[in-house]
């Protein structure tokens, strides 16, 4: 049989149309079998807000070793944070002189009450961090609240962010922490080997509405709240009290406050 | 053909190590998927999305609560019925499913593999 043009033409016309169907179909049903779908991700309808979350510690309300140890059990127990001792430390939260708080302070005749006291260390979640600059695979990262925030997932453990950081607030697992949790945390997951930790200014507890865990356990010590509100009470309490922040002239903009 | 037993004697051997694998799991019955342990219908009243989907794709859905979590601040997830769940492997997922041992091991031991989750993520207490 001869074929003209015209029917060859049909024929072409009618394959090009089903082919173009079944393409059409087929993409449909890929789209409709992927289901997580981001709109059906919410944050919890309880969680805290804010422009830029900061915290200032009265240091005058605290009188020794034994008023920040609550603090820092509550911390490093709801967090899974490690018992090591010596050079492989982890820590979240910890204490330090005067002197090693605040090195650029070179203050001649420094008050006794204010050279003996310990200082509150912890992450200054910074408002201009030096981790998420040198971070290579962005798994430290500032969220739009102000808290720089660490993805465990996708940590190398390259320690760059350990050599960014100017106030030595992030810790190495040189070892599977593990053994050396005394009481996990059912409800919090501990870090493996590998990966670099730090504070994240509880970020699973102001997702449900809470206070971070120091805050809560220091009852009225340490006051958190937003720097980015002019009416928020920590901006009251800023504006009433003469505070230092750590290293400050290093541009680093720390959000945690120390009244003196 | 010269040294034709040689040929033939090394090219009887070749074919039975390139074989191995076929005749070696010969007769042997084909893979079947695991039985898992399900939770108590007291515990565990609805599943998320359905069982089928879940069975494709619960690597996606967990990378993609990893991710809306930790990195966009989200908590909640509306389910396929329309009811909200905390997006936790420990807190929601592991409520109900409450034993790796029975529920996640099987399926991963079978398929030979290793997820890592459970390097940082505490696996619920098994009961023994």
């Amino acid at each position: 049989m001869k074929t003209t043009r015209r029917d060859f033409l049909k024929v072409a016309g009618v394959t090009a149309l089903g082919m173009a169907a079944g393409a059409g179909s087929a993409l449909a049903n890929s789209k409709g079998a992927y289901l997580p779908h981001y709109e059906h991700m919410a944050p919890g309808h309880q969680h805290l807000t804010a422009k830029r979350w900061g915290m200032v510690i009265d240091t005058r309300a605290f009188h020794g070793e034994e008023d920040f140890a609550p603090l820092i059990e509550a911390c490093h127990k709801e967090h899974n944070v490690p018992h090591l001792p010596g050079k492989q430390e982890v820590k979240w939260l910890w204490t330090d002189s005067f002197h090693a708080s605040f090195p650029h302070n070179h203050q001649e005749f420094l008050a006794e009450r204010v050279h003996h006291s310990r200082y509150l260390l912890l992450c200054n979640h910074c408002d201009n961090p030096p981790c998420v600059r040198v971070c290579p695979t962005k798994a430290t990262f500032k969220r739009e609240d102000g808290i720089v925030m660490m993805d465990m997932h996708r940590c190398i453990g390259c320690r760059f962010c350990m050599a960014g950081c100017p106030y030595g607030s992030r810790s190495f697992n040189f070892q599977d922490p593990r053994p050396f949790i005394a009481e996990e945390n059912p409800v919090y997951p501990t870090r493996m080997k590998g990966v670099v930790e730090k504070c994240t200014f509880c970020t699973e507890r102001l997702a449900e509405g809470k206070m971070p865990a120091c805050v809560e356990a220091s009852e009225g010590k340490i006051v958190f709240g937003d720097l980015g509100d002019p009416d928020s009470e920590i901006r009251h309490i800023l504006a009433e009290n003469f505070t230092l922040r750590r290293k400050p002239d290093l541009g680093t903009s720390p959000s945690v406050f120390y009244i003196i | 053909m010269y040294d034709g037993g040689k040929i033939i004697a090394g090219l009887i051997v070749f074919l039975g190590i390139v074989g191995f694998p076929f005749w070696y799991n010969a007769g042997s019955a084909g893979y079947k998927t695991p039985e898992l342990k399900l939770p108590p219908k007291s515990k565990a009243t609805e599943c998320i999305e359905a069982t089928e989907w879940m069975r494709a794709e619960h690597m996606q859905l967990l990378n993609t609560w990893r991710d809306s979590v930790v990195r966009e601040g989200n908590l909640e997830y509306t389910t396929a019925s329309g009811s909200h769940v905390e997006m936790s492997l420990q807190k929601s997922c592991m409520d109900c499913h409450d034993s790796k041992k029975d529920f996640c091991d099987k399926c991963h031991t079978a398929a030979a593999v290793e997820p890592y989750c459970w390097d940082c993520h505490i696996a619920p207490k098994e009961e023994k």
